[in-house]
């Protein structure tokens, strides 16, 4: 009876796999629980969520589930196609209604402003004439008394009924993009290991001493093997770019750890895109490096991740001379494609928020040469760079851009 | 099969939440995953489950080094190998140099254990997926006497974590997960009062008020959690500190008293000197 349940949550972005729901349906035949409806909200979480980062989708599931509300909302989420909000709301309102909505200056009018109160409003609200929530004179929120107000998330009898724990939303912030400190970026980077015995043997490899002893009896035979270090080899390319200035803490944070995480580490800089030459130094006209001696110089087990919010004039990679500071005799791109060449193992990790990116074209055509591993400085972001980086085959997780 | 509940205990605080987790985990025999800000108990967990249900427990803490074969068994070859030069019997027998890890102890107990693997992120990545089987069945081979060790009875196994690595998805997937949310006000008095019983009602509540402004102090590397508060709240109580010094304490003027239970490293300390001259009390 709860498969429809098991889908909407896979559909929510919360992974459960098969097992996980065979385990909470012989939770519930074990009777586990009180026939109560808090405690098996505990229950389902707790056998079918295994990380603190999916109770707020989870969380939101479950509350449309067991509404029975039409259709699943993302209240926080700012992308709510706006036919599937119109078709909704013309079913809910009665002509009457829908006449004084028009006199109100129409839908175009409340949904503008329903954005834009979505967009500043922080928690949840309940109460009073403005912001979105319920029970208020605002017309945006459910259980109101405005006519042409927006019904969100719910469709039963709102008033004297108690909020339930999962409307709470109390995992809101533990969902996704954690903020960036030097730590986790460090536990971000350490995906990316590869452990190699290489070298001057100069550690004392005790299981095959008593092997090799034990193998010819008597007289105990040392065998020694070389030390195991984290041998991948990396070259982190830095936009130090105007646009790039809100990002520089973040960017800082990043390379530190790189930093102290790569013993194989080389670092360049660039002005918004990579042309014939980049920068050994922060100051940028300082140790300038051909960029083909770069591409000569390291092989291609090199992984090559650059940063940068990849935001420029399309000319600046589509045009001989479209460089905003030096004559380039080549565009842009061609030695982004060159560089790509060089290093299969490449990424482009972008600070801007992913949604935004779709909007730029210089982010698009970048995009679009890196097929997709293009992945924002967050967290998660910052592990799927590190799956991919690592990964010798098999599907690589790619972000996509919406049209 | 044990067919108790777990409800919390005089020395500890259960939420129905983290109780349903519990119980699940017990009456499904599933390895119970906790994790939760530091300090909120996910140790003393398993320590109080092992109280409630009249349990032995054992506890498994991993390091960095940890790996999984230990927590079964460890062939000890260099014994051997002295042995044998010294021409002692014990030899012949690889039996004598097995040495039993954590988790062949729970298998093998008389009766049912709460076993418990204390920080299992602080392990290798790879750590959690060479336990897979073990956890999954509940048994395992020891390669060098050719037998296999089951458990008798399931033990009851409370895994910890503090976030630091990831856990692979096929592991998670075998176990039942629960995350302690910091606790809220209500909640905290209870806990508070469970160790000290003997707290005045008032100082309580000056101290919680306190505390929790403490919390909100935007920028702190380590927020101070339960454990701080409980430890905090001790040296109020041996100090004698009157509640209503408390309750007149202007936080954007100076520090608590006693704050070093609280504030745990220096940059903290700065970033609330520094920070206080714009916090206002609310």
């Amino acid at each position: 009876m709860f498969v429809d349940f098991f889908y909407l949550l896979r559909e929510a972005g919360v992974p459960v796999s098969t097992k996980e729901f065979l385990g909470f349906l012989a939770a519930m035949q074990a009777r586990v629980i009180e026939p109560d409806v808090d405690q098996f909200y505990y229950l389902a979480r707790s056998t079918l969520v295994k990380d603190e980062r999916f109770f707020d989708p989870f969380d939101k599931a479950f509350a449309h589930f067991f509404r029975g509300a039409e259709k699943f909302i993302a209240l926080t989420a700012l992308d709510i196609p706006e036919e599937w909000l119109k078709a909704n709301l013309e079913r809910m309102f009665t002509p009457e209604e829908l006449e004084e909505i028009q006199a109100l200056g129409g839908w175009e009018e409340i949904l503008r402003t329903f954005r834009e109160r979505l967009a500043e409003q922080e928690g949840e609200h309940h109460g009073g004439d403005k912001w979105i929530g319920t029970g208020g004179r605002s017309p945006y929120g459910s259980g109101g008394y405005n006519p042409e107000g927006i019904r969100i998330g719910e469709t039963g009898q709102r008033r004297g009924r108690a909020v339930k724990v999962w409307e709470q939303r109390h995992y809101q912030s533990l969902a996704g993009n954690v903020t960036l400190n030097t730590r986790n970026i460090k536990m971000a980077l350490r995906r990316l290991r590869t452990f190699t015995r290489e070298g001057v043997p100069d550690e004392l490899d005790i299981d095959r001493t008593i092997k090799e002893t034990a193998r010819r009896g008597v007289m105990v035979d040392v065998e020694m093997r070389p030390a195991r270090r984290n041998n991948v080899k990396v070259l982190l390319f830095f936009d130090i770019g105007g646009s790039m200035t809100p990002h520089v803490k973040h960017c800082e944070q990043l390379f530190s750890s790189a930093r102290g995480e790569f013993k194989h580490l080389e670092t360049f800089y660039f002005h918004n895109c990579i042309y014939e030459q980049v920068w050994k130094d922060e100051h940028r006209w300082e140790g300038k490096t051909k960029t083909f001696e770069i591409l000569h110089k390291f092989n291609r087990d090199y992984r090559v991740i650059i940063v940068g919010d990849a935001a420029m004039s399309p000319y600046e990679l589509l045009q001989v001379g479209g460089s905003v500071d030096h004559f380039n005799d080549e565009p842009g791109l061609a030695w982004l494609t060159r560089l790509r060449e060089t290093f299969p193992r490449s990424v482009w990790l972008n600070p801007e928020p992913e949604e935004d990116w779709r909007f730029t074209e210089s982010i698009r055509l970048i995009h679009a040469l890196f097929e997709g591993r293009m992945y924002p400085l967050t967290l998660d972001g910052l592990g799927a760079a590190m799956d991919v980086l690592r990964r010798k085959s098999g599907p690589l997780p790619a972000t996509t851009l919406a049209d | 099969m044990i067919d108790k509940r777990f409800e919390g205990t005089d020395q500890y605080i259960a939420t129905k939440d983290l109780q349903v987790a519990v119980n699940a985990a017990i009456v499904l025999e599933r390895p119970l995953l906790v994790k939760g800000e530091p300090g909120t108990g996910k140790t003393m967990l398993a320590h109080e489950v092992a109280k409630a249900l009249e349990l032995n427990l054992i506890t498994w803490h991993i390091k960095s080094t940890s790996t999984a074969q230990q927590g079964l068994y460890e062939y000890d070859a260099v014994s051997r190998l002295r042995d044998s030069q010294l021409g002692d019997d014990r030899v012949r027998d690889i039996g004598n140099y097995i040495i039993p890890g954590k988790l062949w102890e729970a298998f093998t107990a008389d009766a049912p254990t709460v076993t418990l693997i204390d920080e299992v992120d602080k392990a290798d990545i790879e750590f959690p997926n060479d336990l897979l089987l073990e956890l999954d069945r509940m048994e395992f081979y020891v390669y060098e006497t050719k037998e296999t060790v089951r458990a008798r009875q399931r033990p009851i196994i409370i895994i910890t974590s503090n976030n630091e690595k990831d856990l692979p998805d096929a592991f998670l997937r075998r176990c039942f997960f629960h995350y302690i949310r910091f606790p809220d006000k209500e909640t905290m008095k209870r806990i508070v009062q469970v160790h000290h019983p003997d707290l005045h009602e008032s100082l309580l509540k000056e101290a919680l008020e306190v505390f929790f402004q403490f919390r909100e102090v935007q920028g702190l590397k380590k927020k101070p959690s339960t454990s701080e508060l409980i430890d905090w709240i001790k040296l109020l109580m041996v100090e004698n500190i009157p509640a209503d010094y408390l309750a007149n304490l202007d936080l954007s003027k100076e520090l608590p008293p006693m704050y070093g239970a609280m504030l745990k490293n220096e940059q903290d300390v700065h970033a609330f000197e520094r920070l206080r001259f714009m916090q206002r009390r609310m």
